[in-house]
C-alpha cells in the first residue's frame, strides 16, 4: 500500500555487469560538475533525503551529504546521538516514524549486519546501504572501482590484494563482489586470525604473507585495523602487526612497479600503512577516491531517485 | 487450522472403544489395523483381532475410518514464559499448542524467572498443570544454581519435588569439574542429566561459521564446538557412571563420536531437535532471524548426518525445542534478535518428513518421539501397553497442507518453518482417556460413528 516499492541499493552480491557499469559510466558524468565552479544541479529539487547513522561516520556522511546537495535534494542528517534511538526505541521504530515523513531516500549505515535490509523491508522510500555490520558497503566498492577504471582502464583481467583485516570488513566483502563480477581476480592478505572462515569459498585467493600475496599485483587496497570491532586477541600486538602486514616501501616492492596504493580511509598510519605510501603521490590514490565517492554518490541518488531510474531497475530488491 | 481444544472434557469413565485404526505400536507389534479399547483412563485392550467382528455392543466407539492411532508424543524439551514473561507463552497457551501437535507430555526447560533451581517451582508447574487439564506436564530442575554453571543445585530435593532430569537448559556447563561432580552427585539418585554440548568459549557467534556466515557479515561458530564437549562429556559420563544425556545434537563429528561411544557399550543417550534434521543454514540467509536457534542451523552435510543418526538409532529421540519469542525480540538486527523457535504444532508432521522420504518406518519414528523419550525421562505415557494411561494421538499421516504461522495456537509465532508444505496432520489427541484437542472433520465422523 502507499508507493510502490522503489529499488533499493543494499549491497553489490547479485548487481550484474551492466548495473555496475552503469552507475559508473553515470558517475563520470558527475566529476566534472564536481571540479567547476558550479557544483549545483536541480535534478533532485524538491526530494528528500535522511541519512540516518547509527554508527559514528563523518567522511561518508559528509560524502553523501554533499552528493545530495549538489543535486538539489533536502538533506536532513540524523543524529543517532541525540535521537530517541537512544531512548531504546526499535531500530524498525525509528524506520516507520521516518517513512512517514515521507523521505525519498535514506542512507543508513549501522553497526549489525543486516540492519539495513531489515530497514528496507519496512519503508516505502528508496533506501541506500552505507555500511552495516561486517556486512557490505557497497558505494565504497563503487568509487573503488571507478577509480581504478579511471586510472586502469577498466577492470577486467586485473589482479588486486584486498589487505589486512578481512574478517571485520564491509569493504572487503563488497569489493570482493564487485571486482570479481567486473573481471578482476582478487586475493585477499592478512593474519589467519583476521580471515573470515570459508572466505575462499567466495572465489579469492587467500595469502598469509605480503611477500606472496602482493606479488604481481596491478592494485593494493589496504584496510583499517578495526579494533573496535574485536572482541579478545586478533594479533598479538601494533607493532607485529605493522611488520608483518603493514604497508610501506619494502612491501610494496613485490607489486608490480606501477601498482596503485588503495585504502577506504580513515587510516591509521603506522598501523596498516605506512606515511611515506600513503602521501606517495605518484602511487596513491587515497584522495583521490574521495573524491570518486561524491560522484558515486550523487550517481547511486540519481539512479534510485532522479529521472533515470533505469541503471538500478532489477538490481537488488 | 479447524480444530478445537476441549479444556472442560470430564474426566474418562467408563470404556471407549476406537475401532477401524491403523495401530502404530513402537515398542511392540509395529504396525496394523486393530481397534483399542479404553477404560477409566488407562489402555484396557489393543490388537488386530479386537473387535474384528464388528463394533462392540453397548460402549461408546470412536470410528477411527483407517487414520492412525499411536501413542501420543513426549516432548521433553520445552520452553514457556511462565513464570517471567508470560506475553511470550503461559502454560496454558503451550498446553493448547501441545495438544494441537498430538503431544501428551511434555517437559519444561528450567531457564524461566525465576530459573527451576528451587523445588517450589516444580511444585508450581504441576499445579498449574492440574488446573489447566490439558497434557501432561513435567519439569526439568536446574543442574547449577541460577543455571550459572557453577554450584550445584538441590538435585535430590528438586527431584523429591518431583522433577525429572537436571539441566541448564541452553547453557552449556564450560567448567568440567563442576560437570563432574553433577554426573557424580546425580547418581546416588539415579538422576538423568541432559546437556547441550556447546563449548561456550568458542560460540559466541551468531550462526554457524562458514560460507554462509562470511557472506552475511555474521560471527560464526564452529561446528567443532559441540564434538568437543560431545567427547569432554563422553569421557566424564564414561568416569563417573553418571547417567548422561545429550541435548539437540546437531554436527556429524558429533552422531560419529556417540555412535563411537555407545559402540564401546557406554549408557549415552541423546536427542535432537526437528530443525537439525529438516533445515540447514540457508534457512538464516536474507537474515532470517526466526532461524537463528541455539545450536545455529548447520550445514547440509550436517543435516544429512543427523538424518542418519536417526535412522542408526545413535540418536534415540526427537524434541520440539519449543522456544517462543516475541516480535521484539525477532524483528530486530540479526544479531541482536534471541535465539529459538516454537515447535510444539510443527513437530509430527516435520518428524513425518522422515517417514515420507523413507528413512524411517512410523513405529521406529514413533520410538523416538514417544516411547524413548518417555522412558527415558520415567514418564508414564508414550507407549502402547495394558494398563498404560490412554494418551494417544490419531492422525492422518497424508494429509498435506503448508505451516502457516498466523494460523499457531501459541502466542508467538516465530517458527522457522513458515510456508513449509507437509504432511501429516493431528486429528485428535487423547490425554488419559479424554480427547483434549479434535480436528473439526474427525470430530464430524467420530460422532456419525
Amino acid at each position: 500500500m502507499g508507493l510502490p516499492r522503489l529499488p533499493h541499493l543494499l549491497g553489490i552480491e547479485g548487481l550484474t555487469p551492466e548495473t555496475i557499469s552503469g552507475l559508473l559510466d553515470l558517475s563520470e558524468n558527475y566529476i566534472d560538475q564536481n571540479r567547476s565552479i558550479d557544483k549545483r544541479r536541480d535534478l533532485l529539487s524538491g526530494r528528500t533525503v535522511i541519512n540516518l547513522f547509527f554508527e559514528n561516520s563523518t567522511r561518508t556522511r559528509t560524502s553523501f551529504e554533499v552528493a545530495a546537495r549538489r543535486l538539489g535534494a533536502d538533506v536532513i542528517n540524523m543524529d543517532v546521538a541525540t535521537s530517541s534511538v537512544r531512548k531504546g526505541e526499535t531500530l524498525l521504530d525509528t524506520a516507520m516514524t521516518l517513512n512517514a515523513m515521507r523521505p525519498d531516500a535514506i542512507v543508513v549505515r549501522h553497526g549489525e549486519s543486516g540492519a539495513v535490509n531489515l530497514l528496507a523491508q519496512k519503508v516505502n522510500c528508496a533506501v541506500i546501504n552505507g555500511g552495516d555490520g561486517q556486512h557490505e558497503h557497497p558505494t565504497q566498492a563503487l568509487l573503488d572501482a571507478l577509480t581504478i577504471r579511471r586510472r586502469r582502464g577498466g577492470l577486467q583481467g586485473l589482479l588486486v590484494a584486498i589487505c589486512g583485516d578481512i574478517m571485520h570488513s564491509r569493504v572487503a566483502r563488497s569489493n570482493i563482489h564487485l571486482l570479481q563480477i567486473m573481471g578482476a581476480r582478487v586475493r585477499v592478505v592478512g593474519p589467519p586470525t583476521l580471515m573470515p572462515t570459508d572466505i575462499e569459498k567466495m572465489g579469492v585467493e587467500v595469502h598469509y604473507s605480503m611477500k606472496t600475496g602482493l606479488k604481481d599485483v596491478d592494485i593494493v587496497m589496504m584496510l583499517r585495523l578495526q579494533t573496535e570491532r574485536m572482541q579478545g586477541s586478533f594479533v598479538p600486538s601494533i607493532s607485529e602487526y605493522f611488520h608483518f602486514f603493514g604497508l610501506d616501501h619494502e612491501k610494496l616492492k613485490f607489486a608490480k612497479p606501477d601498482a596503485l596504493i588503495m585504502h577506504p580511509g580513515p587510516m591509521n598510519r603506522g598501523v596498516e600503512i605506512d606515511s611515506e605510501v600513503a602521501d606517495d603521490l605518484d602511487r596513491s590514490v587515497i584522495h583521490e577516491q574521495v573524491e570518486m565517492g561524491v560522484a558515486v554518490r550523487m550517481a547511486c541518488l540519481e539512479a534510485l531517485i532522479g529521472g533515470r531510474r533505469n541503471a538500478l531497475v532489477g538490481a537488488v530488491a | 487450522m479447524s480444530g478445537r481444544i476441549h479444556k472442560a472434557a470430564p474426566p474418562h469413565t467408563g470404556s471407549t472403544a476406537y475401532i477401524n485404526a491403523r495401530i502404530v505400536d513402537p515398542t511392540g507389534d509395529g504396525e496394523y489395523r486393530g481397534a483399542m479399547l479404553i477404560s477409566d483412563g488407562k489402555i484396557a485392550d489393543f490388537g488386530p483381532n479386537l473387535f474384528a467382528s464388528g463394533a462392540p455392543y453397548g460402549i461408546q466407539s470412536v470410528d477411527c475410518r483407517g487414520l492412525y492411532l499411536a501413542p501420543g508424543l513426549v516432548d521433553t524439551r520445552v520452553h514457556t514464559g511462565e513464570p517471567g514473561e508470560e506475553h511470550k507463552e503461559t502454560l496454558e497457551s503451550a498446553g493448547s499448542a501441545a495438544a494441537v501437535g498430538g503431544i501428551t507430555s511434555l517437559v519444561l526447560l528450567p531457564d524461566n524467572e525465576p530459573p527451576f533451581d528451587d523445588a517450589s517451582l516444580i511444585e508450581f508447574v504441576a499445579r498449574r498443570a492440574r488446573l489447566i487439564k490439558l497434557v501432561n506436564m513435567y519439569a526439568y530442575g536446574a543442574l547449577t544454581v541460577g543455571l550459572e554453571g557453577k554450584e550445584l543445585a538441590e538435585i535430590g530435593l528438586l527431584a523429591e519435588a518431583g522433577a525429572v532430569a537436571f539441566t541448564d537448559a541452553d547453557h552449556s556447563i564450560g567448567n568440567a569439574q563442576v560437570m563432574r561432580r553433577a554426573l557424580y552427585y546425580a547418581k546416588a539418585f539415579n538422576a538423568l542429566i541432559v546437556h547441550l554440548p556447546q563449548e561456550p568459549t568458542l560460540s559466541g557467534g551468531h550462526m554457524t561459521g562458514g560460507e554462509m556466515a562470511t557472506r552475511l557479515g555474521l560471527s560464526g561458530n564452529p561446528p567443532l564446538a559441540e564434538v568437543m564437549m560431545v567427547e569432554r562429556d563422553i569421557r566424564l559420563a564414561e568416569m563417573t557412571g553418571g547417567r548422561l544425556h545429550l541435548a539437540k545434537i546437531s554436527t556429524a563429528e558429533s552422531v560419529v563420536a556417540i555412535a563411537a561411544a555407545k559402540a564401546r557399550g557406554l549408557k549415552i543417550t541423546c536427542d535432537t531437535a526437528a530443525p537439525y534434521f529438516a533445515l540447514n543454514d540457508l534457512a538464516v540467509g536474507d537474515y532470517r532471524t526466526f532461524g537463528k536457534l541455539v545450536p545455529p542451523l548447520r550445514a547440509e552435510k550436517d543435516r544429512v548426518a543427523v538424518v542418519e543418526g536417526l535412522k542408526d538409532g545413535v540418536i534415540d529421540a526427537i524434541v520440539s525445542d519449543h522456544r517462543p519469542q516475541d516480535q521484539d525480540s525477532k524483528r530486530v538486527p540479526f544479531a541482536q534478535a534471541l535465539p529459538g523457535g516454537v515447535g510444539l504444532e510443527t513437530l509430527l508432521p516435520i518428524s513425518l518428513e522422515l517417514v515420507h522420504n523413507g528413512h524411517l518406518t512410523l513405529p521406529r519414528l514413533f520410538q523416538r518421539l514417544s516411547s524413548t523419550p518417555a522412558a527415558l525421562f520415567g514418564l508414564p505415557g508414550g507407549r502402547l501397553a495394558k494398563g498404560a494411561p490412554a494418551d494417544l494421538v490419531v492422525f492422518d499421516a497424508d494429509f498435506a497442507w503448508k505451516i502457516d504461522r498466523t494460523d499457531l495456537w501459541s502466542k508467538t509465532k516465530n517458527t522457522p518453518f513458515d510456508e513449509r508444505p507437509v504432511q501429516g496432520r493431528v486429528m485428535a489427541t487423547i490425554v488419559g482417556g479424554r480427547t483434549i484437542y479434535s480436528d473439526d472433520g474427525f470430530m464430524a465422523t467420530a460422532e456419525a460413528a
